[in-house]
């Protein structure tokens, strides 16, 4: 009885607190500076390993850059469109990892498929030779 | 909130008729709220133009290798305007933030001032990207030539116009907080488009890795 009391407590006091932000946490300049900067260095970095051909191997510059660009979406979503998982009483969120879940489906599912079909098809190329 | 909780938790336990009342109204007003409906529909609108772009981003990921004999990315893209196109849309969203920040504070003038900035910076990004683009159709390397080109324009075209599109809802919401001030319609929808242009730049960190950083390894 209690717990459920503190949770119309606390949704009572998201509606009318004086945040004026409709339930999203308010932007603070600090947040956002920091969101930038992170932001800032982590383009950089990738830039940088592509254009001063860092490593060798490109398979380990893409796995760099590729870590780089999850953490820079991770950063977005948290400091510029203030994700958390109390917003709209947790629908974002849901409604971000049902979205999260379909897009790796769509792209390694796309990239699995067709690599194999790819593998398949191969004898394709003699087609010519048929009648 | 000890005196609203209370009766609500007790429920019709012989309490007095008016404080029953009292707690009745306390749970509507805590069911209804418009405002957020507006924008949890945006964000849901927004995953749905996720998806769009992973379908393309897929499509990029299966062709993008395929040059048919033509140009390869490494011989297209130039980096050092790639970047300064990332840093002209990152630029953008922390001005649109600070345009956020300002129409917190009630402030009209500055709201508009860095709204300003935005579009001008949203439009030097797509100035660049139509630059690029007359360039490589100019080389010869049109949508036409390969697979790799069709998916590349078509992809980094839908993000574009995207970006267009926000610049055009841009200078309307300006024009509506020029005329009518800082009203909760306005602020409602400046945090929506607030949404949509972060989101872009999200797109965006997709597109510079995944198309042009990674398009460039041998």
């Amino acid at each position: 009885m209690s717990a459920h009391d503190n949770a119309l407590d606390a949704h009572g006091h998201d509606h009318h607190g004086h945040d004026g932000h409709d339930g999203h946490a308010p932007s603070t300049f600090r947040g956002y500076m920091t969101g930038f900067v992170l932001a800032v260095i982590l383009t950089a970095i990738p830039f940088w390993l592509v254009m001063a051909k860092v490593f060798d191997k490109s398979s380990t510059t893409a796995l760099l850059v590729l870590a780089c660009a999850s953490v820079q979406i991770v950063v977005h979503m948290i400091y510029f469109l203030h994700m958390n998982a109390r917003s709209e009483g947790g629908w974002t969120m849901l409604a971000l990892i049902f979205t999260i879940v379909l897009v790796v489906i769509a792209l390694t599912g796309s990239l699995w498929v067709m690599f194999h079909l790819d593998q398949n098809m191969m004898p394709m190329h003699d087609m010519k030779n048929l009648p | 909130m000890v005196e609203t909780s209370l009766p609500y938790g007790s429920g019709d336990t012989g309490l007095p008729e008016r404080t029953r009342a009292e707690a009745l109204r306390f749970h509507e007003l805590s069911e209804v709220h418009p405002q957020n409906g507006t924008l949890l529909g945006f964000w849901l609108y927004l995953m749905s133009d996720c998806l769009i772009f992973a379908c393309l981003f897929a499509v990029y990921g299966v062709l993008g290798r395929r040059y048919a004999g033509g140009p390869t990315g490494a011989e297209l893209f130039e980096l050092p305007l790639v970047a300064l196109n990332t840093t002209m849309l990152l630029l953008s969203s922390i001005t649109y933030g600070f345009a956020v920040l300002e129409m917190q504070k009630d402030k009209v003038r500055t709201t508009l001032v860095w709204l300003g900035i935005t579009g001008l910076l949203g439009a030097t990004f797509i100035g660049i990207e139509l630059h690029e683009f007359a360039q490589l159709v100019h080389e010869g390397a049109g949508p036409q030539r390969s697979a790799f080109l069709s998916s590349f324009f078509t992809l980094v075209g839908t993000h574009g116009t995207h970006v267009t599109v926000g610049i055009i809802w841009l200078i309307t919401l300006m024009a509506q907080v020029g005329q009518h001030g800082l009203i909760p319609e306005n602020k409602r929808r400046l945090m929506c488009l607030s949404m949509f242009w972060h989101f872009l730049d999200v797109v965006w960190i997709g597109v510079f890795t995944f198309v042009y950083l990674m398009g460039v390894l041998p």
